[in-house]
């Protein structure tokens, strides 16, 4: 799992170079997510882990900090 | 980091069928289409034939499973021949790739077969009267009721509106943005054509009126509030993609209409192309096309990888390849002269159908302003 989460931090470090994310930061609540970037980390999640985000993923949840995309990850790859 | 892209054997094969279909079907019919506003039906079902309408899809659902090198390939060569072709496919892909990332099981098999056989034609409804750039203010309407959606409206500018069998269609749904598949046959929906435009005058465009417009309930795309942040930029990215590949088709036919006219035409006793000024125009018409074809490529290639770069790769793209055109159509027009001005000669037309690419899938200004922040976010 240390090892999906280094490629998660390593994507998300794309668009968050101003600010040091911490696992449990929200990132929605730092500011800098656009609906570019929910496109991008949908296509980043599906590619690198080669799962699929359904409809029923879309819930802002999931996606929220570095600790629930792992998590995210984890049951879909379950 | 731009990659080479060296095509494959089969990638090269696609190119020269595509290219014998255009320079066969498609590019002695773009003048008729221009002039009467409409694809021959004739026309559409060769592109049917050759299952190009199914271009995009995968062959799951009867689609031709091609990489998105290869569809960008397709989307070129028609662009070469007639841009309206072209726009039928961009427009009908956009509704065929929503409804396969992000419809139910019973939608895509509902639909797919059909959009992937030409036998059902979509379209992508989005843009309003008072709505273009700023599509989340899209102000058509959608309410829940026990008989389906209720739907209440308007749409503008609707490429393939007039034929189209299903549209992907946007509207605000409990105050938020939602994509709804809905059938020309739904009760409380009517179209009127809208003739008389500048340019790409074969794609029938139509006003679409939805008043009390029903549709079943299962004919809400995805979740209600993700029509355009994730359903709507899905689509746009496709069609963007397309259209900046036609965009090289077009170039490449003003490249070539100018190459011929200048070897050909003589003045003061010698060819135009004897002519140093028209040597400038020819060479940066060559290279510029050859630059906004690599961009496409690229993309193309960056897509089929699934590389979320793809999508800022399929702006820059669409960008260039969009002024491009727009540039070598102006100088294959002045190269031509007085001819060049008549629609006796394609370059005419080519100048026209230049220009909607700079307001379709983004306007240039858009992609100006989304490119710079992209870049200035990341610094």
């Amino acid at each position: 799992m240390n090892e999906a989460k280094d490629r998660i931090k390593a994507f998300l470090n794309r668009f968050f170079r101003k600010a040091e994310l911490q696992d449990h930061d929200d990132i929605f609540a730092l500011g800098y997510v656009n609906s570019l970037f929910a496109m991008q980390l949908v296509m980043f999640l599906e590619k690198e882990f080669g799962v699929r985000v359904d409809n029923k993923d879309l819930d802002m949840k999931n996606f929220s900090s570095i600790n629930a995309i792992c998590e995210f990850i984890e049951r879909k790859a379950s | 980091m731009m990659t080479t892209v060296e095509l494959t054997k089969r990638q090269l094969q696609w190119k020269d069928e595509f290219k014998a279909f255009t320079d066969e079907v498609v590019a002695p019919s773009a003048a008729e289409s221009d002039k009467t506003e409409r694809i021959a039906p004739s026309l559409i079902e060769k592109l049917k034939e050759k299952g190009y309408l199914g271009s995009m899809l995968p062959k799951e659902y009867g689609g031709m499973g091609l990489d998105w090198v290869t569809v960008g390939m397709l989307n070129e060569e028609l662009g070469r021949g007639c841009s309206s072709i072209r726009s039928l496919l961009t427009v009908h892909g956009m509704a065929a790739l929503a409804i396969l990332r992000w419809g139910s099981d019973e939608q895509r098999h509902q639909w797919l077969p059909g959009l992937a056989d030409g036998s059902l034609v979509g379209a992508f409804a989005l843009t309003e009267r008072e709505v273009g750039s700023d599509a989340k203010s899209v102000q058509t309407t959608a309410v829940l009721t026990e008989d389906g959606y209720v739907l209440n409206g308007r749409k503008k500018w609707i490429t393939m509106g007039q034929i189209a069998d299903v549209y992907l269609l946007f509207a605000q749904c409990e105050g938020k943005p939602t994509a709804f598949l809905v059938p020309s046959d739904s009760p409380g929906f009517s179209r009127t054509p809208i003739t008389g435009m500048m340019g790409v005058r074969g794609s029938m465009l139509a006003e679409l009126r939805l008043e009390d417009c029903v549709i079943p309930q299962q004919n809400l795309l995805g979740l209600v509030g993700i029509g355009l942040s994730h359903v709507a930029l899905n689509c746009l990215d496709y069609g963007r993609y397309t259209v900046a590949c036609g965009c090289v088709g077009l170039g490449q036919a003003c490249l070539e209409q100018s190459l011929q006219y200048a070897s050909q035409r003589k003045q003061f006793g010698a060819p135009l192309g004897d002519n140093q000024l028209i040597q400038k125009m020819l060479t940066e018409m060559a290279v510029n096309v050859k630059a906004a074809r690599l961009l496409c490529c690229h993309a193309g290639h960056l897509r089929e990888m699934m590389d979320p770069d793809s999508i800022m790769e399929t702006w820059t793209a669409k960008y260039f390849a969009s002024g491009m055109v727009n540039k070598a159509a102006s100088d294959a027009v002045q190269i031509h002269g007085a001819n060049g001005c008549s629609s006796d000669y394609p370059v005419e037309r080519y100048m026209r159908d230049a220009k909607i690419n700079e307001i379709i899938e983004g306007t240039t200004q858009m992609h100006e302003m989304l490119i710079a922040r992209n870049m200035l976010s990341a610094t």
